[in-house]
């Protein structure tokens, strides 16, 4: 063989298994030294040296084995190498050697979910814990995850350091918490992978790759989940919502690239096929008996793909949804998205009535949906001035241009 | 603590569009002003005149060298600027990406070092206005 298809050939398989085995090789290394830093120093050393070694002996037949070896050595190994490093090559291929014959057939354990635990623990940060799930389970690099996140770079790498220092100093574990606590840690992880489906979804031209392999890589994060813990109803009750937000993508701008509004989306484009995923997830979820916050999201998504579908209102059943959620999480964008069922069912009187009693909420002035909704209701109920108004504080606060120029033209359709 | 967003955009590009998108780019900055200004974080804002209008001095060689045009010759100008005072550079890069420049330029985000009374710079760490 040639030795530029051997070159392609190892890295063709160093890149597959970086796709496939990241996150389960480095939640091994860290698993005793809990250094997540060391660990991904020192499989990012391993990888460089299967680019190396792979050409010209080969690939190995356990390529995640060969991997995990080479980087345990390069753990121990990393601060002799540094004051010799012209001697590196040829201690790379001693340790090729020694690990080929011991992780042969080595079954490396799953402890991704573990690794995951950790990333979302009480004592971390939880604006950090996204991105730091998507660096340690899926390799993600600092200036990727800063930008779907909008925090800088460098800001972002100095908070993934120091969530690091944190999990290593003050020794949080590595592993499936106790029965009593982990309804609610399982929900951080949970909040977390939203989060970051969240930042994805909220471009969806998919003009910024960052943030449109986000949703991908937060879908990944949730079948793991679910995969890896199966008896949790939650978890395929975001996996139920996330992938009914996602089979929408397509329909949610036009050809010029303008924002399409749910109720003007064309359902031929959905993707089915994810929809029918979702609703199985739904219903597996349902079948628990246990309701949370995620399941009833899903819910609510698929009471709209269904009246979209078949044209039947079901507002009242929509309404009834968001007051269970709403009891269940007391959050005032949640109270935002019940406003607008109850303008369906009781008209937008009603329901820029409940708008005004949020208004006195702080978090709130610079929230955009809220004055969007307002200023949709008001239109609605024909002040037009106020709507006018209202309008022009959503249309400033909004950061996607799609949106921004929706907005504008509603706020110009106004009668005068 | 302080911020400069520097609005950089293609002049030509946005004066080669047609009157009634011009007219909508205007009132989406005009809504983004509004907005800073309702949050109380607006500390100062300028549209600058078209780099066509800006002549830019240099020393090389001890010499003085008055050139036409902006500093750097790139497509995209400065053209514009809002000073905003906000928590932190997080802060200021939600309102950075909610200006209209950042979809269709780009918008720089720099803290500011205020000359203080002893003639020496430091960061602003002013409160936010409430």
């Amino acid at each position: 063989m040639s030795r530029e298809r051997h070159n392609g050939q190892a890295r063709d398989t160093a890149d597959a298994v970086a796709r496939r085995s990241y996150g389960k090789l480095i939640a091994c290394l860290v698993a005793r030294t809990r250094d997540l830093t060391a660990a991904e120093d020192a499989l990012s050393d391993a990888f460089a040296a299967a680019l190396l070694d792979w050409p010209v002996n080969g690939c190995p037949a356990n390529p995640e084995g060969w991997l995990l070896t080479v980087a345990r050595r390069k753990t121990i190994d990393r601060a002799r190498r540094s004051r010799s490093a012209d001697s590196a090559v040829e201690h790379l291929q001693r340790l090729a050697e020694e690990s080929a014959a011991a992780g042969e057939d080595a079954q490396i354990p799953d402890r991704r979910l573990a690794l995951m635990f950790a990333c979302a623990h009480p004592a971390i940060e939880a604006n950090i814990r996204a991105p730091l799930m998507l660096q340690a389970v899926l390799g993600l690099d600092a200036k990727s995850i800063a930008s779907a996140f909008l925090v800088s770079p460098a800001a972002m790498g100095k908070r993934l350091a120091r969530a690091k220092e944190k999990i290593r100093q003050a020794a949080i574990p590595f592993g499936i918490p106790e029965l009593a606590e982990l309804p609610a840690r399982r929900d951080a992880v949970l909040d977390a992978i939203y989060a970051g489906f969240t930042e994805g979804w909220n471009d969806p031209g998919g003009t910024d790759l960052a943030r449109r392999d986000l949703t991908q890589e937060a879908l990944f994060l949730a079948r793991l989940m679910a995969e890896l813990l199966p008896e949790e109803p939650e978890t395929f009750g975001l996996l139920a919502l996330m992938l009914h937000a996602e089979a929408r993508r397509a329909a949610r701008r036009d050809s010029e690239g303008h924002y399409v509004p749910l109720a003007a989306q064309n359902p031929a484009l959905w993707n089915s096929r994810m929809i029918d995923q979702a609703e199985v997830l739904l219903r597996h979820a349902g079948a628990f008996g246990v309701v949370g916050r995620y399941q009833l999201e899903a819910a609510l998504q698929s009471a709209h793909v269904h009246r979209c579908r078949t044209g039947k209102d079901n507002w009242p059943e929509i309404l009834q949804l968001y007051d269970i959620l709403l009891a269940l999480s007391d959050s005032p964008v949640v109270a935002i998205n019940r406003a607008l069922a109850v303008a369906e069912v009781q008209g937008a009187g009603a329901a820029l009535d409940i708008l005004d009693a949020l208004a006195a909420d702080a978090r709130l002035a610079d929230y955009q949906p809220y004055w969007a909704a307002r200023a949709e209701l008001l239109a609605r109920t024909k002040v037009y001035g106020d709507a006018r108004k209202a309008y022009e504080i959503a249309i400033g606060l909004q950061r996607d241009p799609a949106v921004r120029s929706f907005l504008q033209r509603r706020q110009s359709a106004l009668p005068r | 603590m302080q911020y400069l967003l520097m609005v950089y955009a293609n002049e030509a590009g946005l004066l080669s569009r047609p009157k009634a998108e011009q007219e909508q780019a205007v009132a989406a900055y005009t809504a983004y002003f509004e907005a800073l200004k309702n949050a109380g974080v607006l500390a100062g804002s300028n549209r600058l005149q078209p780099s066509s209008s800006a002549t830019t001095v240099r020393i090389a060689d001890g010499k003085s060298q008055v050139l036409d045009g902006p500093f750097a010759d790139s497509k995209e100008q400065l053209g514009g600027y809002f000073l905003i005072d906000v928590a932190d550079l997080d802060a200021a890069l939600t309102w950075a990406a909610r200006c209209p420049a950042a979809s269709h330029g780009a918008v720089e985000v720099r803290p500011i070092w205020v000359l203080n009374r002893e003639g020496t710079y430091q960061a602003d760490q002013s409160a936010v206005p409430a």
